[in-house]
């Protein structure tokens, strides 16, 4: 029995999407005048990554149930 | 250029590294078997096996390569993906990995010595092993290099670094951390690359906006327009493309040859089948592969397009000039720059480095392998104990960082990684199609005819590339010509594609006179599982239709030829 791929996976992106989130919300909105045309890419990916992640581990624990 | 990170990039930088080597860590106690650290114990899902098959080929010539070449060349880069891969992949699923899996070899030169002898198995084992710590060395020299030049990081430091944590996770855990791994790397890549595609889209003005630039570009460098948008409507002739490649070199060389030369032989992507949990999850593996594969392009190739229409319309984004072109290997570092705030920076930079140090790590999880079981457990220790071997393993591992991290310096030499890796799988690899092809679906091919042809067939490619040379190139042992020049190529792409193309021509036709005239020097029943005429067809009845290999190949080709037909 190995470990489930989907739980270092869904683990790595949830805290990764969390985050994002955290940052983007707190970080000089002038950056992503800079950048990303204005618009704020940390904390829509950052929801991306984070909903990802969960998806990801609510399979694992969908799986052992069943 | 030096880019600026912020404290939540290296963050995001660290928390990769950790996860990455936790991994190897909490692996490293199902760890038992020599099978387990060399094959994952053949008991993976399919969908990992896929995703580790395409992760591991997502090294460093497919993130930085085709976002150069993307730039360089347009939209004709996907021909590497539309052509030059999933035909293969679909074939390999459903023609070759009934033998490969169902032989039980542990490698591909194993399946070679099954088939055929021992020599023959030595002498792919020998350039398979060759082959994968210079890919593993360009991989550690290229990102070393990279992030020396765009975060000032000391070279030295990277190369040290990637090798240890690439090290630590493989002498732990073996291949299935490697291949967990390179499903980490895959979601990272696709989700982190897709934003500064979106982004880079829009502000061109859409695919609209793309071709209208490009067309500038075309205009420019005297290609008729849509020459940088449109992937077959100028391959008429070799002279009205950038590529400088006409239909059939390309249809032949690279559709033909070196992608099933590739796919279809290279034990670094067959291993992750190959880690499956039965047949029918090995054979689903290189299908289920080919579907993001199939959509790689816009991922990797259209930053590319995107850095080249922003550098021609003027649009705030340069690439910077080199040699009286652009540097292209600079496109996807740049871009992200360019398009990812801190933060998503991060992530698109740490998306670049597990790309690099996967492409690292599927090399040497495949040379541990092949120098254990067929070069050290065929030559040297024939009889030990399994725990031997898995000592050998290990220790192999750390042997194979080493020997990357020696040919990382020894590769500064070369400046264009896609076109020496071309180069180097002309040589070993256009080859050895013929010979599988040969030896699964011919019965009558012999040892002595497989092991001559290969020979041939690798001397035809050195001859070939020793008599040609590209236009404008400078004769020299990477450019060819170093013989004396019969031919002049308009591109070193087609130079490689038809080096390719005699390679395995010349080894089909030695291999078949060479078999006709030496004895078999195996019995029926000793290919009973190795030979499709002597093998029993696989039962598929428990599989339902739309599970079948046949069905999914079937889709994932119409994708391919839709694909090829929307970008014509």
């Amino acid at each position: 029995m190995h470990l489930d791929v989907r739980i270092p996976l869904g683990l790595l992106f949830l805290l990764l999407g969390l985050i994002l989130v955290g940052y983007g919300l707190t970080s000089d909105p002038a950056i992503y005048v800079q950048h990303s045309l204005g618009q704020n890419v940390n904390v829509f990916w950052g929801t991306i990554f984070a909903l990802f992640g969960a998806a990801m581990l609510l399979l694992t624990r969908r799986n052992k149930s069943g | 250029m030096m880019l600026k990170l912020a404290g939540v990039d290296y963050l995001i930088l660290g928390i990769y590294f950790a996860f990455v080597i936790a991994i190897g860590w909490v692996l490293r106690k199902y760890l038992k078997t020599s099978a387990d650290f060399f094959e994952s114990g053949r008991s993976l899902p399919a969908w990992v096996c896929a995703l580790g098959f395409i992760g591991a080929n997502l090294g460093a010539q497919e993130v930085i390569g085709m976002g150069a070449s993307g730039a360089k060349y347009g939209i004709m880069t996907s021909h590497f993906y539309w052509i030059g891969a999933i035909p293969a992949m679909v074939f390999v699923a459903v023609f070759m990995m009934p033998f490969y899996y169902g032989s039980k070899a542990r490698s591909v030169p194993e399946y070679l010595k099954l088939r055929f002898d021992e020599k023959t198995r030595s002498f792919n084992a020998l350039t398979f092993a060759f082959m994968t710590i210079m890919s593993s060395g360009i991989s550690m020299y290229a990102l070393s290099l990279l992030l020396n030049s765009i975060l000032g990081w000391n070279f030295h430091f990277c190369i040290i670094l990637s090798g240890m944590i690439v090290l630590l996770y493989i002498f732990m855990g073996g291949l299935t951390s490697a291949i967990y791994n390179e499903v980490l790397q895959f979601f990272l890549i696709v989700l982190g690359f897709l934003p500064l595609v979106l982004l880079g889209m829009k502000d061109v003005g859409g695919w609209h906006g793309l071709v209208e630039k490009l067309n500038v570009l075309a205009q420019r460098t005297g290609f008729q327009p849509g020459t940088y948008t449109e992937s077959w409507a100028h391959t008429g002739s070799a002279s009205s493309n950038p590529l400088g490649v006409e239909w059939f070199g390309l249809a032949m060389g690279l559709g033909f040859v070196l992608s099933f030369g590739y796919w279809c032989t290279d034990f670094l992507v067959m291993q992750r089948a190959m880690a499956a949990k039965d047949m029918g999850s090995a054979r689903r593996t290189p299908i289920l592969a080919a579907v993001p594969k199939m959509f790689f392009p816009f991922l990797v190739i259209f930053p590319g397009l995107i850095a080249m229409a922003l550098t021609v319309s003027g649009h705030g984004f340069q690439l910077p000039p080199k040699d009286g072109s652009y540097d292209y290997n600079m496109v996807v570092p740049l871009m992200l720059a360019h398009y990812l705030p801190s933060g998503m920076l991060g992530i698109g930079l740490t998306a670049l480095m597990a790309s690099f140090m996967s492409g690292m790590a599927g090399n040497v999880t495949a040379f541990n392998t092949v120098f254990t079981y067929d070069l050290y457990q065929g030559h040297i220790k024939k009889d030990g104990t399994d725990a031997h071997y898995l000592t050998v393993g290990r220790w192999t591992t750390v042997v194979g960082i080493l020997a990357s991290m020696g040919t990382a310096y020894f590769v500064a030499a070369f400046n264009n990684i896609m076109d020496v890796l071309q180069l180097v799988f002309a040589f070993v690899n256009a080859p050895l199609f013929a010979t599988f092809l040969l030896g699964m679906f011919w019965r009558r091919t012999t040892g002595h005819g497989a092991f001559w042809g290969l020979i041939a067939g690798t001397l035809a490619a050195a001859v070939h590339q020793g008599l040609t040379i590209p236009a404008g190139a400078a004769v020299g042992l990477t450019q060819g010509g170093w013989m004396t020049i019969v031919h002049t190529y308009p591109s070193i792409m087609a130079q490689n594609f038809w080096t390719a193309i005699f390679a395995w021509t010349m080894c089909m036709l030695a291999t078949i006179f060479i078999s006709l005239a030496t004895a078999p020097n195996k019995t029926d029943d000793q290919l009973r599982g190795l030979v499709y005429s002597l093998t029993e067809k696989i039962r598929e009845h428990d599989t339902p239709w739309y599970l079948r290999p046949a069905t999914l190949g079937t889709v994932v080709l119409a994708g391919a030829v839709g694909l090829n037909i929307i970008f014509w």
